[in-house]
């Protein structure tokens, strides 16, 4: 067919010892939006690196056809002289130079080697109109939020006369509203006759903008759907994606619920280095045996309060009192956190839980060293067989468990994380966006998980923004809105519109003054 | 046969990070063929202890350093002064010898914990606060001594760094006591790796097939006795190598069986994650800035015997070679990569080197030349490797 702009025919592209693409196959029409969806460590992000140029021509087997014609590309410069472009998930801006410098970063709009800023930063605007950016030219990316930022990348891509847009789940870190005007923008670049190929976990999204759908699995295509036909709906991706009927997205549970395990009371947080409150007032508790959530939107304070309770990892001027089991407890280091049976498992896995560049025992054994040594001295045997025990209990997908933990796939470095938790053998587990970025499969491994961890009595907090989430897997959920915490509800009385009513309540102005400027005892936010 | 496979599957995997012990080797044969043997001559190797003893003990330090993620450009500064106030204690004020050492050894670690309080607690960039100590101790150096060179120390502070233990049980023109002491060091190496070996048997966990673990087994003990050998039959043990291999075998427990030496890994690997699993960083930091403190004071003591006495310029670059080793030893300049055994061999290829473009009259100039050559081929080679294996995942 004419309109065809991409062809990929039978790409294979082998790592040593596995075959990460086997013959796929896959063909965009000109002018439409593609989903590819697939399970983390499917293939979706290698075949889009083949296609980007990042695997060079050579390094894999098949052919490319773009627009007709046989492509060998050897760098992105390559596929990017042809109009192709990938964001990646991972944002490539430099937060110190200006939106306009980043857009035409590599691309500058020069005469004989010198800038003309002029030119550069009305240009930028022309293009900052197109993705409905309302910023100056002038202002440093990093004071844009991520759903801004992600606008400018899109906005490069344009200035790059963009054939074919690749995007790699461009919503994972947006909010609601980004994500709609995101989502916008993209129908806006289609009618513009511009092909985008989306990555995304979010399968409501991929339903409401794609055209069709390739699902990937273990480095083959399944199936490609028409997605204006009846046939495509998310109960037939998600088969496709895990290659068997995923009935009930969160496992049931019977919860047996204890006594009071956790509780905060009247907790405080400044921001670090501003004079403003982030978190007012927090009480909630957790017994054992129970799932907590705690929903709220970007910015609500969510992660905030969760760091700023274990071991002030984060704000300033905290007050506040801590229960555990009744007592009193000082939880002023995250080694006194630690020692209490306090756990903390990051929304940031690569940032704040692992160390990439260490294989998985280490990294399983980080926190809980002292459970291994003896007069400071590590049992390095003991370390390699308790991490196996991790390995088999959690079904960490690797051969060994001296893989390197940057090689894994988003799902098994979080198994890797919780492995760390557990090791630690805590008594409350404060689980921050336990499921962020990882496939459908994994993320009903981590739920059975959970479960099992309440099962054995432990008091679970569930930070999360995604609500059928935790209307899945918790017995209460409280609400956080702007840094207070706005209400529970039991999850029988729980609805999505209920807690998101509950979320969106703003504060009366009567006390926000309480900000004091006392900065001086200020505890470095951990960055 | 599964011996035969053990070693295919040694070399290929093996051949990354052991990349820099091939070099190692070859570099050794390279300049024994150029100097006719001289190299390793029983004088010549004895030399080569004498002479480079202390840019290894400055690396021990440098190592855990570096794989903190933070560089010390002022040990040789640190070296200087150490040496200076023991020279002043000692030939100025007829203090006795030990009394020269320790205040080497105190002054190291006070310098130390100075640089340590900069970079710990107060967070400012290891590269700053060490560049400031590289120009401050310097300047204390030449204030310490009144900008003049003091010498000769007593013989029984020379003894540090050229002593040797000779004959002490007896011996016809070879000295038993070093040859036992290889056989002990040989013996320890094959209990230690035994143990560990069954260790890993009794946690059911893979090993190399008893052949080939026999075959490194003599490997080393015949690297290790032919090296006694010719200390034997030139000058005997000299104290130098004794406290170095002290030293390394101390710092290589530390670094590879603590909790301490983890932590270090862990802070260099991703700071935030190690704060957030518990590891107190700025204590971590604080100590591995006293210890290097403490090893310059070390090789402050053992050059300035060696050198007989105390110049205000001694000391000079010191902190580029022990740098420079760490890095041919394979460490990562981002930090969480290193292993004190890797910049033991990127010291002593650098050693080795020196040594025999010496012995064969090459020029000073040349010299520079080719040791700065070596120092960037060895760690492109190291980035290359890793982007080989990094595309491979």
């Amino acid at each position: 067919m004419s309109s065809t702009i991409l062809e990929m025919q039978d790409i294979t592209k082998n790592f040593p010892g596995v075959k990460v693409l086997k013959d796929v196959t896959l063909t965009v029409e000109k002018g439409e939006i593609h989903a590819i969806c697939g399970e983390n460590g499917a293939g979706k992000s290698t075949l889009m690196k083949v296609l980007s140029g990042v695997y060079p021509h050579g390094t894999y087997g098949g052919a490319i056809l773009f627009d007709g014609e046989e492509c060998r590309f050897h760098d992105i410069k390559d596929s990017e002289s042809k109009g192709i472009v990938i964001i990646h998930q991972e944002l490539a801006l430099v937060p110190h130079l200006s939106v306009a410098e980043n857009i035409f970063l590599g691309n500058e709009v020069a005469s004989r080697g010198l800038i003309d800023w002029h030119k550069a930063n009305a240009e930028a605007s022309a293009l900052m109109k197109r993705v409905g950016l309302d910023e100056l030219p002038v202002t440093p990316v990093g004071q844009l939020g991520v759903g801004k930022q992600q606008l400018i990348e899109i906005a490069k891509a344009l200035s790059k006369d963009v054939k074919l847009l690749i995007l790699d789940e461009p919503t994972a870190a947006l909010n609601d509203t980004d994500s709609e005007h995101l989502l916008g923008l993209l129908r806006g670049l289609r009618d513009e006759g511009i092909t985008c190929i989306i990555i995304s976990h979010k399968l409501g999204e991929i339903e409401d903008i794609a055209d069709s759908t390739t699902i990937i699995r273990d480095g083959g295509v399944v199936e490609t759907l028409d997605m204006h036909s009846t046939e495509a709906t998310q109960d037939r991706i998600i088969r496709g994606m895990v290659g068997r009927d995923l009935e009930n997205r969160y496992p049931q549970r019977t919860s047996t619920i204890g006594d009071e395990v956790f509780r905060v009371e009247n907790w405080h947080v400044h921001h670090p280095s501003q004079p403003r409150v982030v978190v007012e007032d927090a009480s909630f508790n957790v017994k054992a045996g129970e799932v907590v959530g705690i929903a709220g939107l970007m910015g609500a304070g969510r992660t905030e309060l969760a760091m700023s309770l274990f071991g002030r990892t984060y704000g300033s001027d905290i007050h506040g009192k801590v229960f555990f089991h009744g007592k009193q407890i000082d939880t002023k280091t995250v080694e006194d956190c630690i020692d209490a049976g306090i756990a903390y498992v990051s929304e940031d896995r690569k940032h704040y839980g692992l160390n990439l560049i260490q294989d998985i025992k280490t990294n399983i054994s980080a926190a809980g060293l002292g459970k291994i040594s003896r007069h400071g001295f590590i049992n390095s045997n003991e370390e390699i067989s308790i991490a196996e025990s991790y390995r088999k209990a959690m079904n960490i997908k690797t051969p060994s468990v001296m893989q390197t933990v940057g090689n894994l796939s988003g799902g098994n470095q979080q198994k890797v994380v919780l492995s760390k938790w557990l090791h630690t053998t805590p008594e409350v587990l404060i689980l921050d966006e336990p499921t962020r970025g990882i496939d459908v499969g994994a993320k009903y491994e981590i739920y059975t998980i959970i479960n099992d961890l309440a099962a054995q009595g432990k008091a679970v907090v569930i930070i999360s923004s995604e609500l059928p989430e935790l209307l899945g897997t918790c017995d209460r959920i409280y609400a956080l809105a702007y840094g207070r915490i706005t209400g529970q509800l039991p999850v029988e009385q729980a609805t999505q519109e209920g807690l998101m009513e509950l979320m969106t309540i703003e504060k009366t102005t009567s006390t926000s003054t309480t900000a004091t400027t006392s900065t001086k005892t200020s505890k470095e936010a951990v960055r | 046969m599964s011996a035969l496979t053990d070693f295919k599957d040694l070399f290929t995997r093996n051949l990354r990070t052991s990349g820099i012990y091939i070099a190692f080797v070859a570099i050794i044969a390279l300049f024994a063929l150029l100097t006719n043997g001289t190299l390793l001559s029983a004088t010549n190797l004895t030399n080569l202890v004498l002479q480079f003893s202390y840019v290894l003990i400055l690396a021990l330090g440098m190592i855990m350093i570096i794989i903190a993620g933070h560089i010390d450009l002022s040990v040789g500064s640190v070296v200087a002064l150490a040496g200076a106030v023991s020279a002043v204690l000692v030939i100025r004020h007829g203090a006795p010898w030990w009394v020269g050492i320790l205040a080497a050894l105190a002054v190291g670690a006070v310098v130390g914990a100075w640089q340590g309080f900069w970079v710990a607690y107060v967070g400012m960039p290891a590269f700053i606060v060490t560049l400031a100590g590289m120009l401050l101790f310097r300047g204390l150096t030449f204030r310490v001594l009144a900008n003049v060179s003091l010498s000769p120390f007593p013989s029984e502070y020379q003894q540090v760094a050229s002593g040797f233990i000779n004959g002490l049980l007896g011996g016809n023109g070879y000295d038993v006591f070093t040859l036992l002491i290889g056989v002990f060091a040989v013996a320890g190496f094959a209990w230690s790796q035994w143990r560990s070996r069954q260790g890993r048997l009794a946690y059911n966990q893979p090993v190399e097939s008893l052949v080939l673990f026999v075959v490194k087994l003599v490997l080393v003990a015949a690297v290790v006795m032919a090296f006694a050998w010719q200390l034997a039959n030139s000058r005997g043990l000299p104290i130098v190598l004794i406290i170095l291999a002290v030293l390394i075998l101390t710092y290589h427990v530390i670094t590879t069986r603590t909790v301490f030496g983890r932590h270090i890994y862990a802070i260099g690997g991703n700071l935030s994650a190690a704060l957030l699993s518990g590891v107190k960083v700025k204590k971590v930091n604080f100590w591995i800035f006293v210890n290097m403190g403490l090893l310059a004071g070390v090789a402050g003591a053992v050059f300035s015997s060696r050198s007989n006495g105390a110049q205000p310029g001694a000391g000079n670059m010191f902190e580029l070679d022990a740098i420079a080793a760490c890095f041919i030893g394979g460490a990562s300049t981002s930090g969480g990569v290193g292993r004190v055994t890797g910049a033991m061999v990127g010291g002593l290829v650098m050693a080795v080197m020196s040594n025999g473009m010496q012995l064969m009259g090459v020029e000073q100039s040349t010299q520079q030349i080719i040791r700065g050559l070596v120092l960037l081929v060895a760690v492109a080679f190291d980035i290359y490797n890793k982007r080989r294996a990094g595309a491979a995942s």
